[in-house]
């Protein structure tokens, strides 16, 4: 059942990108420990931590892919789901700072002594052990979109109206990670993580750890999609994405199959954001701006929406585009941005990898067509001899 | 209220009774109360906002009727029902304007209309087997698709997409098929061929066929009902109803 499932989401496209994200998971740490710094080929532990977290971006843009690309559901809170993730591995991270914080308590994080706490919130304990905090990464985020989806699926809330209510969740979340006593550290967020599975976290090892992991959960994250994507119940997506009514007479539970992807894909962008927490080193409320789920549509759609391949290429390019720019004109930024989008969406509507797939769609049709008229002239000429 | 309906509905297959729904004040059901037979193919006409895409509405879920019986095979209470339970039971729907999945192929619309389990796991780890094959083979040919299996659904012709829509509904095996306008914007030969198709249907399993084309009503020469304002105005053969004044007045003459 797993074999099938899994030989069925392997079309060559997606084995070369895997593959091609498994060397790069194995060879981007080796040239950063095992050559010398001066050494050509060196890759400097920034650019390591930079592509790192660009990796986590594209998983996250895999996972809205998943329900906006296939099912048609134009999620704008998707960086939520990524922040919750990022919360709960930051927990960890506080935790195992112990009595290294400025207050050395060996029990409570620095922002809670700071507030005058006495003990530990119940929601914290566990999270000094990294597989509870590792699996309420995933599990946090996927509760809520159960939750979430579970009301808005079945009251039939779509389109335009769906998108809003993400956007008003993520900014819900937003306010209420600010307050101090949500007991998440308030507007500074969680931050000074020393170690994580007892290495130092700045260490060039870890650092390349936290690339590689980023690199191959990404790659697994493609293999799953794409099985997803491609079995009879991706089919039955794409059915709701284009006549959700037709499938529904059909006799399918539309908001149950809308509710599965949006619960894995949660799980998706949860996972990228626990991973992206311990290379950027800081998780903040920030994480929650509406604004930042709007720019994960943004590389989506750069990329080519429902194509799986095109955010990963999407997100990518567009956060090097955003960490070039930044740095050279930072006021103009937002405006290429907004621009981009608007380009995109004028001129690429199928993004990058949409409209590379058509291309060669064409051409190879043109072929066809011309080989088969070759060999109807072929076929013809004797005739016309005789 | 009917009394002839009240004693038709242990062995009928779909038995409406004094069915009302008004939207906005708008009464688009009046009591509206019909029988159909098992086996039985039904042709239903009327004038424009007669009630007649209203009345699929109701039988099919999507719209709950304000007072009035709707029974399937004289037992199932179908105003209680959703759109994916009721098309679980075997009552399948043709909409008006040819509706298929555009982004599949012709095959792929035919495997997810198949009559299998509609969960999501037994979907996501569904395999074709030689006897599911077999039967999406077999109605391909029924609809004459055979040729165009692997050919994306948008590229259809017009009335290409309304069989293919026929034979998704052929692949849920529905007792009751519900078909609204199957030949608006079809050219005559394939009006006569779908008549065909429909009466071949009809052998196996009962249909109701709302329609505008008086010919293919002809055609099909089944027992006729014309609705007008939400209810029944008359019924019978075709030529007894044309006969009849009030049709005439409300809906042929004009």
């Amino acid at each position: 059942m797993i074999t099938s499932f899994v030989l069925k989401a392997l079309d060559r496209n997606i084995v070369w990108v895997t593959a091609l994200l498994l060397v790069i998971a194995a060879l981007v740490p080796a040239l950063n420990l095992m050559t010398a710094p001066d050494h050509p080929l060196h890759i400097p532990t920034y650019i390591v931590s930079l592509f790192g977290k660009y990796l986590t971006y594209a998983l996250l843009a895999l996972a809205l892919d998943l329900v906006w690309g296939f099912c048609g559901i134009l999620s704008l809170g998707h960086a939520a789901f990524f922040a919750l993730g990022g919360y709960a591995m930051g927990m960890y991270l506080m935790r195992q700072i112990g009595a290294r914080g400025s207050y050395g308590n060996p029990l409570l994080p620095d922002f809670m002594v700071f507030l005058n706490w006495k003990e530990l919130p119940l929601f914290w304990h566990g999270f000094d052990m990294f597989w509870f905090a590792a699996l309420m990464a995933v599990l946090v985020p996927g509760l809520l979109a159960f939750v979430f989806g579970w009301f808005a699926f079945r009251s039939r809330v779509n389109g335009v109206y769906l998108s809003i209510i993400t956007q008003a969740m993520t900014f819900a979340l937003l306010l209420a990670f600010f307050r101090n006593d949500m007991g998440f550290g308030g507007n500074n967020g969680l931050t000074d993580f020393k170690d994580i599975l007892g290495y130092s976290i700045q260490s060039n090892g870890t650092r390349s750890a936290l690339f590689a992991a980023s690199a191959i959960a990404l790659a697994l994250s493609l293999v799953i999609t794409s099985g997803i994507v491609r079995s009879k119940y991706g089919k039955v997506l794409i059915g709701v994405r284009d006549a959700e009514s037709r499938t529904r007479f059909l006799g399918y539970r539309v908001e149950h199959m809308k509710l599965f992807a949006f619960t894995v894909s949660a799980m998706m962008a949860g996972v990228a954001g626990a991973l992206y927490v311990p290379q950027v080193g800081i998780i903040n409320p920030g994480e929650f701006e509406p604004a930042n789920s709007i720019e994960v549509v943004i590389w989506t759609a750069v990329g080519g929406r429902g194509t799986l391949i095109g955010p990963i290429v999407g997100a990518i390019l567009v956060n090097g585009g955003k960490s070039i720019f930044t740095a050279a004109f930072p006021e103009f930024w937002l405006f290429a941005l907004g621009g981009l989008f608007v380009l995109v969406t004028l001129f690429l509507p199928k993004g990058i990898v949409g409209t590379a797939r058509q291309v060669i769609e064409r051409r190879r049709d043109y072929h066809k067509a011309r080989q088969a008229e070759a060999a109807r002239a072929l076929a013809a000429e004797p005739q016309a001899a005789e | 209220m009917n009394t002839l309906a009240s004693n038709a509905k242990p062995t009928s297959i779909l038995y409406l009774d004094g069915v009302s729904v008004s939207f906005d004040g708008f009464k688009a059901l009046n009591s509206l109360s019909f029988v159909i037979e098992p086996g039985e193919l039904r042709a239903i006409i009327g004038p424009n906002g007669a009630g007649k895409t209203t009345m699929m509405d109701i039988i099919t879920g999507k719209t709950r009727p304000d007072e009035g019986e709707v029974f399937f095979k004289g037992a199932v209470d179908l105003t209680q029902k959703d759109e994916a339970e009721i098309a679980q039971l075997g009552i399948g729907r043709k909409f008006q304007k040819p509706t298929v999945f555009e982004s599949h192929t012709v095959w792929d619309n035919l495997e997810l209309a198949l009559n299998r389990k509609r969960g999501v796991f037994s979907t996501l780890f569904y395999r074709l087997t030689a006897e599911d094959k077999a039967r999406i083979e077999e109605i391909l040919s029924t609809v004459r698709l055979t040729n165009r299996k692997d050919d994306y659904a948008a590229n259809l012709s017009h009335g290409q997409k309304q069989w293919l829509e026929i034979g998704m509904l052929l692949a849920q095996e529905p007792e009751l098929l519900l078909v609204d306008e199957p030949v608006a914007g079809m050219t005559d030969a394939e009006t006569t061929e779908t008549a065909l198709l429909l009466k071949e249907i009809a052998k196996t399993r009962s249909v109701v066929v709302v329609e505008h084309d008086m010919g293919f009503i002809r055609d099909l020469g089944v027992k006729v009902t014309c609705l007008a304002e939400g209810s029944v105005l008359a019924e019978g053969s075709i030529d007894f109803v044309s006969a009849d004044p009030k049709v005439i007045e409300n809906y042929l003459g004009r």
